[in-house]
């Protein structure tokens, strides 16, 4: 240990692994440690036991639940985009061959107290009950209008400014009702409130693309993939690639003392009285606790079931959206479901998951409406953690420090973090305009 | 390569053992027919495909290589999951690389993979004056651990192909079956709109 380094990461969570990949191929002399002695920090994936330990305390998990092995339990759900920046940079690093997709069954929404399916395909969008047929008409125009849009191509942009025009002022001209515009903005955009509403159409008009151009790229029923063996794979995957590029991967290392000079810029980390020497530090905010600051809290429940959820055509793997404005509160609230067919619980078992920006101190009576939808249950878990956010200067500390993962259910949010955090690092932007049929063609 | 009609088998297939055994040199050997004296240690390339034909069947491995996270016993799990086969390694002329190994057979009982075909290599077979594991001593522990034992030189490339060789007939036999998963890399196949579909 007692060697310097160009970066000390610190904590394997998606993020940290990413990051400790890329800089790895760069050429960076990395050494990344963790305090536990498992891959994945907060975004890790638990087994039954492990799962026990953390919510249960001193009991044992129920026989009739299965082999603890078999159970693969997201701490931080979230379904890839197939078209998105985490697939861009796992087809940019080739990380691709350490992992194994499937398409995600079904994507919903609530909608009027029911949830309805966000269709995939013609049959389905004539068949939805989500819109009547003269808002369909209506709503028509404006999809063709996001399709054709091109952000270089003027003629696209029938007379309108993107980067001034806002959401609503777009949406007006087509003259879409309340129930059509909260479909769009949380369904197909992925907003988690309403604030779009009054920013600029442009970000809308680029992630109802993305949302489109990933139900396009594979035959699912949804926009979105998902690993076999549950998310905790993915930064297992990136720690292998940085290994691969020479970067030395020590776990179950108590402490990280992250260690300053008199000028406040960081010079090392010291565990068990050791202290490897660098010039800058990347970590999550549980190794910098005076650096950040709450910014804001999840709610979630974890449930076991032996059965999907209700409604959504027997999908095996899903999420639902609950717009806040179906359910009167100021953030969306989200339902994840996986099972079996992702290899993430035994046969004939369901993961389902209740998440949203926590409101009150009370996740058992906030997420009532989300499990409400679940049905009946085998086994819950609620819990309620805090999120942080950096406060410090980089420039002057050389300390990197992640965002807390947030309660969405994909991975735009968290990519774009850790590309922010890369610039800042190298001073490079990752290229990731990798095309995408360019790399299937040098695949074979 | 792979022969018509034939089934296709894609084998994920792990390396196991202490530093400097021999690893990367054994599939190095296998892959690319090569061997080098001094071989560095695993850094920039640890994933290797190769197609093996047999009679009943053509199989295709992924091999891995564990690429030194093991060096602080920081292997992730991920490594051994889904592997249908492993292959362990010492070097015959270290009493330590083969009590290593036994470890490591012990990390793989524990991942409780049943049908996982194990194999346990005792390289280095040209070093034959400086031997410090007898052949029944290495032969006594693979039998009591359903492993198959043989021993390979990737110097002078002895048995390295009947390595691989009897790990893809003892595949052949037991035929994982392999969920099915997407190619992340491959384009579009259908495109669908979804723009045009309402109204
Ligand atoms: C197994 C485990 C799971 C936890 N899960 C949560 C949680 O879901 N929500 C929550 O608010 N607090 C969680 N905590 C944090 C816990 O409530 C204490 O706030 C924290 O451990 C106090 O820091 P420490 O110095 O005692 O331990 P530390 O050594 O700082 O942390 C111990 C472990 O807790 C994890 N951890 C720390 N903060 C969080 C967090 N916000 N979310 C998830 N993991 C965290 C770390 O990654 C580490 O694995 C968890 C702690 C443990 C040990
Ligand atoms: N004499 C002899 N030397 C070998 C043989 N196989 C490998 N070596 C040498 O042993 C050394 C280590 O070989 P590697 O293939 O790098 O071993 P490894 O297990 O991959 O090592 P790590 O990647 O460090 O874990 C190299 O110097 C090789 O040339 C062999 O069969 N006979
Ligand atoms: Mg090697």
């Amino acid at each position: 240990m007692d060697e310097e380094y160009d970066v000390i990461v610190l904590g394997t969570g998606l993020k940290e692994c990413i990051l400790s990949g890329l800089l790895s191929v760069d050429g960076l002399k990395v050494l990344h440690m963790d305090r536990n002695d498992y891959y994945g920090g907060e975004s890790t994936s638990l087994n039954l036991i492990q799962l026990w330990r953390r919510f249960r305390g001193n009991d044992k998990p129920p026989a009739h639940l299965g082999s603890s092995r078999d159970y693969n339990v997201d701490m931080i759900p979230k379904f890839m985009m197939a078209n998105g920046t985490l697939v861009r940079v796992l087809i940019h690093t080739d990380v691709t061959k350490y992992l194994y997709f499937k398409a995600v069954d079904g994507s919903y929404v609530f909608n009027k107290g029911k949830v309805h399916k966000v269709p995939a395909t013609d049959m389905e969008a004539l068949k939805s009950p989500l819109m009547g047929i003269f808002e369909k008409r209506r709503a028509r125009k404006f999809f063709i209008y996001v399709q054709d849009y091109d952000e270089k191509d003027p003629k696209t942009h029938e007379g309108l400014d993107l980067t001034r025009v806002t959401t609503r002022e777009l949406i007006a001209k087509y003259g879409l009702d309340d129930n059509t515009v909260d479909f769009i903005g949380h369904a197909l955009a992925l907003h988690r409130d309403d604030r779009y509403l009054n920013e600029p159409a442009l970000d809308t008009v680029k992630r109802m693309k993305l949302y489109a151009e990933s139900l396009a790229r594979f035959q699912g029923g949804s926009p979105y993939i998902y690993p076999l063996y549950g998310l905790g794979e993915l930064p297992q995957a990136f720690a292998r690639l940085s290994a691969v590029y020479g970067g030395t991967y020590m776990l179950n290392k108590p402490e990280c003392k992250v260690e300053f000079n008199e000028e406040g810029k960081v010079i090392g980390v010291t565990s068990e009285g050791e202290t490897a020497r660098c010039k800058k530090v990347v970590c999550d905010p549980s190794y910098l606790p005076n650096k950040v600051r709450k910014v804001g809290r999840v709610a979630r429940a974890i449930a076991i079931m032996s059965h999907p959820i209700p409604n959504t055509n027997d999908s095996h793997s899903v999420q639902v959206i609950l717009p806040q404005k179906q359910l009167g509160r100021k953030s969306d609230m989200y339902l994840f479901c996986c099972s079996y067919s992702h290899n993430v619980a035994p046969k004939g078992k369901f993961i389902a998951f209740v998440s949203t920006e926590a409101e009150t101190d009370h996740p058992e009576t906030e997420l009532k409406p989300g499990i409400d939808l679940l049905g009946p249950v085998d086994e819950i878990f609620f819990d309620v953690y805090d999120r942080y956010e950096p406060v410090n200067e980089p420039s002057l500390d050389n300390c990197f420090i992640s965002t807390s993962y947030d309660a969405t259910t994909h991975f735009e949010s968290t990519v774009m973090d850790v590309l922010n955090m890369y610039t800042l690092i190298t001073g490079k932007v990752l290229d990731l305009s990798v095309d995408l049929s360019a790399a299937s063609a040098a695949e074979e | 390569m792979a022969r018509p009609g034939n089934k296709i088998i894609q084998a994920k297939l792990v390396l196991l053992g202490d530093m400097g055994t021999g690893k990367t040199s054994l599939v190095l050997r296998f892959v690319k027919g090569q061997f080098f004296e001094n071989q560095e240690p695993t850094i920039g390339a640890a994933f290797f495909t190769q197609i093996l034909s047999l009679q009943e069947a053509t199989v295709k491995f992924d091999i891995w290589d564990t690429a030194g996270q093991e060096r602080y016993h920081s292997l992730a799990p991920m490594y051994y999951r889904g592997a249908a086969a492993a292959v362990v390694v010492f070097d015959i002329a270290s009493k330590d690389t083969f009590i290593r190994a036994k470890k490591w057979v012990e990390e793989l009982q524990r991942q409780g993979n049943s049908n996982l075909v194990m194999a346990l290599v005792a390289n280095k077979s040209d070093l034959e004056p400086s031997r410090e594991v007898d052949t029944e001593e290495g032969e006594e522990f693979a039998q009591e651990n359903g492993m198959f034992y043989i021993e390979t030189s990737a110097k002078t490339a002895e048995n390295i192909n009947d390595l691989f060789y009897e790990i893809a007939q003892r595949l052949a036999k037991a035929c994982p079956s392999k969920p099915s998963t997407m190619n992340l890399n491959n384009e579009v196949q259908h495109r669908r709109k979804l723009f045009c579909c309402f109204g």
